[in-house]
């Protein structure tokens, strides 16, 4: 069998696959490679996520082919996204990127310039060291800064009269295990009301082997409960908090339950002997 | 039997010098407790208030530090009622995620479970694809949870100062929104009503009819928890100047809802950054400026007024968009049978169980697929924020191209507004501390999650 004869095969299996409702649209048959059945394969030949994703009718144009490049921040393998084994699909060994909207150009639209704007006039020569990216997607702004930077952009976000985000709604933590040296992402979003309900995300990230973050709660001390939240769940330290100590979880908790590697059950529990099956020995549902 | 035992050691488990005499409480025995601490003569002693009191709004834990009966210091302990939700939910569909997130704040349902689906459509990027009656239903949903929240909040603040009428006229108006939502959504609470595109199933026949009936008599119910509670000499003297907390304050701490309303700002998400139509509909947003406890009464009070005027516009409105479809068109996100209720119960639509079992075997095999393996949704991240009635409830997903959510997390108004328990009852009563807590309104199922 030829090689291209091959893709062929491949690229009719997965439109037999898609009829049975999967929106998982592989359109760009070319790179498409079935590892197991195709020979020859090389190793980057993978489907581009860009069709990969797209729902149906529905479909968000999240990341259009002539704009920015997006950023990958890990792989998807396998069509079920199932590591067990039990995806006889035979695209088994199917390798996607993970490909998250990368940096915009201008104009943003909206109130983005504005922001944008601003930002740049009160950072100055700092800015370009302080913010790595910025990212519009979906209508909403996300501000990827340097952790050095984060206290220094948080303090002109409140304090300028321009951005005035007076409120820090919260903080939230993403691992993304894949994602080598900054496998730890706080996120915290921002609200203007004196802007009419502008609001701003800021993505900080931090490594696994030197998890900190500086702490922002002198600045927004509604970030308090949040980043021991984050702390809590993630692992990320954040310097300078008054009393970064666990919220949720009991203070002698082992871990940090929100991480990718942090199993779902299976932990001995002190409840009058139960005890809860490890999840390698329990019913899957991937 | 109360024990007393008195420095035992030099060191508390973080590592403080010097601990003091502890005495243990188990009940019973509180003349007891009370002479021993009076033979140890100190007057500032540490209480720990909860978290099994009856006035902590579940399990929720106070350490108050107290001088006499003054309270100098006051902080939350909360942590009791984590159940691993946003983990659990990395772990499912995106459509079953509205099943565990309903369960969060259990007093509003409909509300988490509308932010997490705003939040994923936003993702799907069909916000605007949704129907129009969907929308209507959310709204009127979210208004009737809103009524029953506020009801709660009014209830249990009016047991924890001792007023059990209170809490039986309140619970009892809300049992008229639980009737509604049983007959719409087959539960009086934890709905999973509100799905990804739209609502799981329609309004059945009879039910708007029925919801008139209980909003002619909600609305006598409510005149009568006004005249029982605003002018009541006692409740008066309980809240009013207690538990004060100023805009500025309101800013640093990130409070929203009718605390951040009690200080004269009208910041309300429905009027700021409209989502379901709601800059369609006529209300207003009802501020106090008094900052106390008093004024987040009366809020909620009103709020519940405007709950009622919304709700009845959005009858109007389902009157007239009768048989319209409830779901998204997009088939390949859209949920795809609509329950009926049969002989039996509540179940499958019986057309749709003749279509797929029996007529198309396309029908059957996307079925299963939507229902087993569920919708993709392409990467990225989107924040969704709503105008729950405790404030600003936020919902923060992020999907990695899945069919699960890669992150959920829920930016809970009472875990945020809990922040300020301290500021608000610190240099003041004991006594108050409950009051000051009864007006952040906190629901711990939401805080913990």
């Amino acid at each position: 069998m030829s090689e291209d004869k091959a893709k062929k095969d491949a690229v009719a299996e997965i439109e037999t696959a898609e009829l049975a409702g999967d929106e998982n649209k592989i359109a760009d048959g070319k790179n498409t490679i079935d590892r197991v059945n195709a020979p020859a394969a090389s190793e980057d030949q993978v489907v581009s996520s860009t069709q990969a994703h797209e729902t149906g009718s529905g479909s968000v144009s999240t990341m259009d082919p002539d704009g920015p490049a997006p950023v990958k921040m890990g792989e998807r393998r396998g069509m079920f996204g199932s590591s067990l084994g039990s995806d006889t699909s035979g695209y088994g060994g199917l390798v996607q990127p993970l490909l998250f909207p990368g940096a915009s150009e201008r104009p943003y639209g909206g109130y983005f310039d504005e922001v944008a704007d601003r930002l740049l006039e009160v950072l100055g020569d700092r800015h370009d060291d302080a913010v790595i990216r910025l990212v519009i997607d979906r209508g909403e702004m996300t501000l990827h800064v340097r952790p050095e930077h984060l206290r220094l952009v948080a303090q002109h976000l409140r304090d300028d009269a321009g951005l005035r985000f007076e409120m820090c709604s919260g903080v939230s933590g993403v691992n993304y295990p894949e994602e080598a040296g900054s496998e730890l992402h706080a996120v915290y979003h921002f609200l203007s009301i004196t802007h009419a309900s502008r609001r701003l995300r800021v993505e900080v990230v931090c490594s696994d082997d030197d998890p900190r973050i500086p702490s922002i709660v002198d600045i927004y001390p509604a970030a308090n409960w949040h980043e021991r939240e984050t702390f809590d769940m993630f692992g990320i330290v954040f310097e300078g908090h008054p009393a970064l100590t666990r919220i949720l979880m009991p203070d002698d908790w082992p871990g940090h339950p929100q991480r990718k590697d942090y199993p779902l059950g299976g932990i001995p529990v002190e409840y009058k002997g139960a005890t809860i099956p490890a999840p390698n020995e329990r019913r899957s549902y991937t | 039997m109360a024990t007393h035992t008195e420095n035992t050691a030099t060191q508390d488990l973080y590592g403080d010098d010097e601990v003091g005499a502890v005495f243990t409480a188990g009940g019973g025995d509180w003349d007891q407790v009370v002479e021993d601490i009076a033979a140890v003569g100190e007057e500032r002693i540490v209480v720990n208030m909860g978290p099994q009191h009856p006035s902590t709004h579940g399990v929720l834990r106070l350490i108050l530090e107290l001088d006499g009966e003054t309270v100098r210091e006051a902080r939350a302990g909360i942590g009791y009622l984590h159940t691993g939700i946003e983990k659990n939910m990395e772990y499912r569909t995106w459509v079953q995620g509205t099943t565990f997130c309903t369960r969060m704040d259990y007093l509003t349902p409909i509300f988490n479970e509308t932010a997490y689906c705003l939040g994923i459509e936003k993702l799907l990027g069909i916000t605007d694809q949704i129907p129009q009656r969907a929308n209507d239903i959310r709204v009127l949903t979210m208004e009737l949870n809103r009524i029953g929240s506020h009801a709660i909040a009014l209830g249990t603040g009016g047991l924890e100062l001792g007023a059990t009428t209170v809490m039986t006229v309140c619970f009892r108006e809300r049992e008229r929104l639980l009737r509604f939502f049983e007959a719409v959504t087959g539960l009086r609470m934890n709905h999973a009503y509100v799905r990804p595109g739209g609502v799981s199933q329609d309004v059945p026949a009879g039910a708007l009819d029925m919801l008139e009936d209980e909003l002619v008599d909600l609305k006598r119910g409510m005149r009568e928890i006004e005249s029982l509670l605003l002018e009541n000499p006692v409740l008066r003297g309980r809240t009013v100047d207690v538990g004060h907390l100023s805009l500025a304050g309101c800013m640093a701490l990130g409070i929203t809802g009718p605390i951040l309303r009690s200080t004269g700002l009208p910041h309300d998400l429905r009027k700021s950054d409209p989502y379901c139509g709601y800059e369609t509909y006529d209300f207003d947003v009802i501020t106090r400026d008094s900052m106390d406890a008093y004024g987040r009464l009366c809020i909620r009070i009103d709020e519940m007024w405007e709950s009622i005027k919304i709700s009845e516009q959005a009858i109007a409105r389902l009157r007239a968009s009768e048989g319209e479809p409830v779901m998204v068109a997009d088939k390949k996100i859209a949920w795809p049978a609509q329950l009926s209720v049969g002989a039996d119960g509540q179940g499958n639509s019986l057309d749709h169980i003749r279509k797929i079992m029996g007529e198309s075997m396309e029908s059957l095999i996307h079925h299963f697929k939507l229902v087993t393996e569920g919708f993709r949704v392409p990467p990225g991240q989107a924040y969704v924020a709503i105008e729950s009635p405790k404030g600003e409830l936020a919902v923060h997903v992020v999907s990695d191209g899945g069919t699960r959510p890669y992150r959920a997390h829920f930016r809970d108004p009472s875990f945020n507004n809990l922040q300020a328990a301290s500021v608000l009852s610190e240099g003041g009563l004991v006594a108050d501390v409950i009051v000051a807590v009864a007006s952040i309104d906190p629901v711990m199922g939401g805080v913990d999650r």
